[in-house]
């Protein structure tokens, strides 16, 4: 099988990378770069565990190739914190008690951050459609979209 | 038997063509072994599953043209191959002319699935449950396809030929799919049954798309697509017809209906059964009709 030399930045970091044709950018980051925050669920796109930011935008890495990001700006959960202060989504989340077992929370986190950038007042119909690819099986949502937002909020209140 | 829950990809080997010329001729010197592919979306899910087992994995996204998303007053919309769902979604002019498209788009999947999925390859895929299809078989789109004899165009109308199959031949890459101007004071209505709201394949989906045209009985066109229920994406001619003829009321939307669940043969499947969709196909059909007359009486 073919091997590949790629650049891309990680959390703001850049990191170069041999891997094979057939490694996803979820076994990339979680097994060649140790950010064991993203989580492998379903393997199929279906449950959002995997959910990082590639280019801004929110993807399924378990169906992503590695190779095809190549270049690409990635942020992972490890990623979404500044220096001093947690991001908005993260802070409403442990303050709405949004957090159970955590294993779906990395991808609540990104798929959250990914909705406030493009639409920083979200309503809970919109917030719900946003997260439609983040299976939850422990909250029922309702404290998740809460802390949504509540993070809405405290993004207007930052800004 | 160990069952692996998390499998990882089989093995292949990674080609990323320069040109539409050299990934053609990739794909042409190896019919068995090598296929395009753009989001990957369906394309990774069957290989994990085992149906799909290719030596080599030719991406196809960053060739001349498959990114552009193009609206012109005269010739239409032109969705580069490479163009994602939630691109065609935002896209003001899809809105405005095409908002049957972006409808559709809007019931794929999640967000982050459609930041990968693209319409061109939910069409090439060929899945008869594929969301997007009905809108592009209503909209009248037609391929771009780039073979080793060079560009031409095939009608989505005559592309299908049964579930994931289609009239591409090896080397034969899909660079976009366009759709003319739609009829003036159109209007349309996608209507999916999933085991959820969102997010699920469908178990039917409807398709309508309504235009006045004054070169008719009724005075109306409507165009009518089936999904999930049968080998390939179906459109109800007979029930178009009717609507054709005959004056458009809620009685001959009831007897379209009714012709469009004769026209369906759906299967048993493990998400539904064949005589519950076909009672859908009724019955959802009827619904997307009115709401599409509804519309056209605005």
């Amino acid at each position: 099988m073919a091997f590949h030399e790629i650049k891309l930045t990680v959390n703001g970091g850049l990191e170069q990378v041999r891997i094979p044709s057939n490694m996803t950018l979820l076994r990339m980051l979680r097994e060649s770069l140790a950010l064991t925050g993203t989580k492998n669920g379903c393997s199929a796109g279906e449950c959002g565990a995997c959910t990082v930011l590639l280019n801004g935008e929110p993807v399924n890495s378990c169906m992503v190739l590695a190779v095809e990001c190549d270049g690409a700006e990635v942020v992972t959960v490890e990623g979404l914190a500044g220096d001093q202060q947690l991001d908005p989504v993260q802070e409403a989340i442990i303050h709405s008690g949004g957090v159970q077992c955590g294993f779906c929370t990395p991808g609540v986190l990104i798929s959250s951050r990914a909705l406030l950038d493009r639409n920083p007042d979200p309503s809970e119909e919109e917030i719900s459609e946003a997260l439609v690819g983040n299976l939850c099986r422990c909250t029922g949502y309702i404290r998740i979209i809460e802390g949504v937002k509540e993070a809405a909020r405290i993004q207007t209140a930052r800004s | 038997m160990t069952t692996h829950t998390h499998p990882t990809l089989p093995e292949f080997d990674y080609i990323q063509p320069k040109t539409l010329a050299e990934a053609s001729q990739f794909l042409a010197q190896h019919p068995d072994e090598a296929r395009p592919f753009l989001g990957g979306t369906d394309v990774f899910v069957r290989m994990r599953d085992g149906f799909l087992t290719p030596k080599f994995l030719v991406d196809v996204k960053n060739l001349d043209g498959t990114n552009d998303l193009r609206f012109d007053p005269q010739a239409g919309l032109t969705l580069g191959a490479a163009v994602n769902m939630n691109r065609v979604i935002a896209s003001p002019d899809v809105q405005e002319h095409y908002p049957l498209l972006a409808e559709a788009c809007r019931l794929v999947a999640s967000y982050q699935l459609r930041t990968r999925a693209t319409v061109v390859g939910n069409i090439c895929n060929a899945s008869p449950a594929g969301d997007t299809i009905g809108a592009c078989l209503a909209l009248d789109g037609v391929l771009h396809v780039h073979g080793t004899g060079g560009l031409r165009r095939e009608p989505l109308a005559t592309f299908f030929l049964g579930p994931g199959k289609t009239t591409l031949k090896p080397g034969d890459i899909v660079t976009a799919v366009s759709f003319p101007v739609p009829p003036k004071g159109c209007a349309g209505a996608y209507l999916k049954l999933g085991r959820n709201k969102l997010s699920d394949l469908s178990l039917v989906g409807v398709t309508v798309l309504g235009s006045p045209d004054p070169g008719l009985p009724s005075r109306f066109r409507f165009r009518i697509v089936l999904a999930s229920v049968a080998p390939v994406p179906l459109v109800a001619a007979q029930a178009e017809a009717v609507l054709a003829e005959r004056a458009v009321a809620p009685e001959s939307i009831r007897q379209a209906a009714q012709l469009a669940s004769e026209a369906s043969t759906p299967i048993d499947d493990v998400r539904a059964s064949a005589r519950y969709r076909k009672l859908m196909v009724r019955n959802l059909t009827e619904m997307a009709l009115t709401e599409v007359w509804k519309k056209l009486q605005k």
